[in-house]
């Protein structure tokens, strides 16, 4: 009962405040490049339905590709420099540079070296330097938290580096991981978009430029239909690593116990 | 042998101990008498400073069962036990089973696939015991391993551990700070003390070969623990002055 209340609750805000909206619109005559109402945001998406469907498809693959290069990249770094201190002392510095540094002041200068006719690759990059960071440095804990004592029981059987790595350090950053995955995503998907919008005009056929596009020409309809397809992808990559998360985790971490309870 | 630290912390000044096989002698100290430490250089994972670890006839299967049970979370009790054996190379068959027969003589038939979360502390220090026995040792070491339990859970893993010391002929080495358990389990105490740490007392016990809930509440088990208790009091004098 409580879990369907749960759900319901949100459901029926969300169905009261799109009638309000519609009302309100409707009785104070708004202008519609001001604000449209619902049902023309509805109107839009099935007049643009394809051309949005495009976009979402172009947004979706680069935000994609980008959080699936995150993942690999970062956890791949990460094994390294919890095999060498000095690979770590090297590299790590760097890797925070590219962290702190505002990802739209660099993306035009990436933009300018891969070149407009490959702009994809281009938005590809910034969205991975946005979403890789999270990976590298929660992997790294994850993999430094190896209980000690597991470590010397290790040790005890005479335990391979590779065997302590595969046992105890990886399923022991794991759980590190799948929680920087879930803050990835969504970052995968904020680089995508920063990028597109830096791209510009003519190049980058994104969600994100739909929405530029439309707001230019005070298609303000069609721009909260873009708007909304956005934050549905934003969503839905967050449950998909959530229900990942739990699918791995529920057996055996207390995060995952305590959800389920 | 003796242990001294990068730091310069002074763990253990001097410790000088026979074990023979079958016995089981436990270590009794206050804290920072390096008992732990003691073990540790005893099964290899820290080198002594000075003096060696001599095993007459090579080093033999050493089994290790800390303060905390030290399970993999992720594994369930059937994989925590099978670890030794998987380390070593034994095949997956093997290993199964024999990691399921060290379970079965902890007391844990049936919870093969219980994760450590489900299960209490009582059980999750089975499991690591089931997984120092899997792989055959010789050697028991055990650092504080009842420490954190109640105090039925531990009479009962208490008794538990000596029927596995006498069915499998096993020397064991049991680092305690309680007077009472290591008078119950030992036939033999050494007492340490410390900083820096050193052998003060070696105690040699006369025990029943029965010992069970009644041998507790005997006189004779009164006297024995008076004896332990005196000495551990005089080392902790001696410590602090």
């Amino acid at each position: 009962m409580s879990r369907t209340l749960r759900i319901l609750i949100p459901i029926a805000l969300g169905i009261l405040v799109l009638a309000l909206w519609e009302a309100a619109v409707d009785y104070y005559q708004v202008q519609p490049f001001v604000l449209p109402a619902p049902s023309a945001v509805w109107i839009a998406f099935i007049g643009n339905f394809a051309s949005l469907m495009t976009s979402l498809w172009t947004t979706l693959s680069i935000t994609l590709a980008a959080f699936a290069l995150a993942v690999i990249g970062g956890v791949a770094l990460a094994v390294l420099f919890s095999q060498s201190k000095p690979v770590e002392n090297a590299l790590y510095p760097y890797a925070v540079v590219l962290q702190v540094t505002p990802v739209v002041a660099i993306a035009p200068l990436i933009i300018i070296w891969v070149g407009f006719e490959r702009i994809n690759v281009a938005l590809l990059i910034i969205a991975w330097i946005v979403a890789f960071f999270p990976i590298l440095s929660n992997t790294t804990l994850g993999l430094r938290s190896a209980d000690h004592n597991l470590i010397d029981l290790f040790r005890l059987y005479g335990a391979s580096r590779w065997q302590i790595l595969t046992k105890l350090q990886l399923p022991t950053a794991l759980p590190y991981l799948l929680g920087a995955m879930k803050v990835s995503g969504g970052l995968a998907l904020i680089g995508a978009v920063v990028a597109e919008f830096v791209a510009g005009s003519g190049t980058a056929t994104g969600l994100a430029w739909r929405i530029v596009e439309a707001g230019n020409r005070l298609q303000i309809a069609k721009m909260f239909a873009a708007l909304g397809l956005l934050s549905a992808l934003g969503i839905a990559i967050f449950f998909a690593l959530s229900w990942l998360e739990w699918a791995l985790l529920h057996k055996w971490h207390e995060s995952a116990v305590r959800k389920a309870g | 042998m003796a242990k001294r630290f990068e730091s310069g912390l002074e763990a253990i000044r001097r410790l000088d101990l026979e074990v023979a096989d079958g016995e089981f002698v436990s270590l009794v100290g206050p804290s920072g008498c390096g008992k732990s430490t003691a073990l540790r250089v005893i099964a290899g994972l820290l080198a002594p400073s000075e003096g060696t670890v001599a095993f007459p006839g090579g080093r033999p299967e050493i089994g290790f069962v800390f303060q905390e049970p030290t399970l993999m979370p992720w594994a369930d009790a059937l994989g925590n036990a099978r670890l030794p054996l998987e380390l070593k190379g034994v095949s997956r068959a093997e290993a199964e089973g024999r990691a399921k027969r060290a379970l079965e003589r902890v007391g844990l038939a049936g919870f093969e696939e219980a994760y450590p979360r489900e299960l209490s502390g009582g059980m999750k220090m089975r499991v690591s015991i089931a997984r120092a026995l899997a792989a055959g040792p010789k050697l028991l070491l055990m650092d504080e391993p009842f420490a954190a339990l109640d105090e039925l859970t531990r009479q009962a893993l208490n008794d538990d551990l000596l029927k596995l010391w006498r069915e499998d002929g096993l020397t064991v080495l049991f680092v305690t700070h309680s007077v009472f358990e290591s008078t119950y389990l030992s036939t033999r105490v050494v007492v340490m003390s410390p900083r820096p740490g050193r052998v003060f007392d070696d105690i040699a016990l006369t025990q029943p070969a029965q010992r069970d809930e009644h041998y507790r509440m005997t006189a004779e088990f009164g006297r024995e623990a008076a004896r332990v208790s005196k000495a551990l009091r005089e080392a902790i004098e001696e410590g602090s002055e």
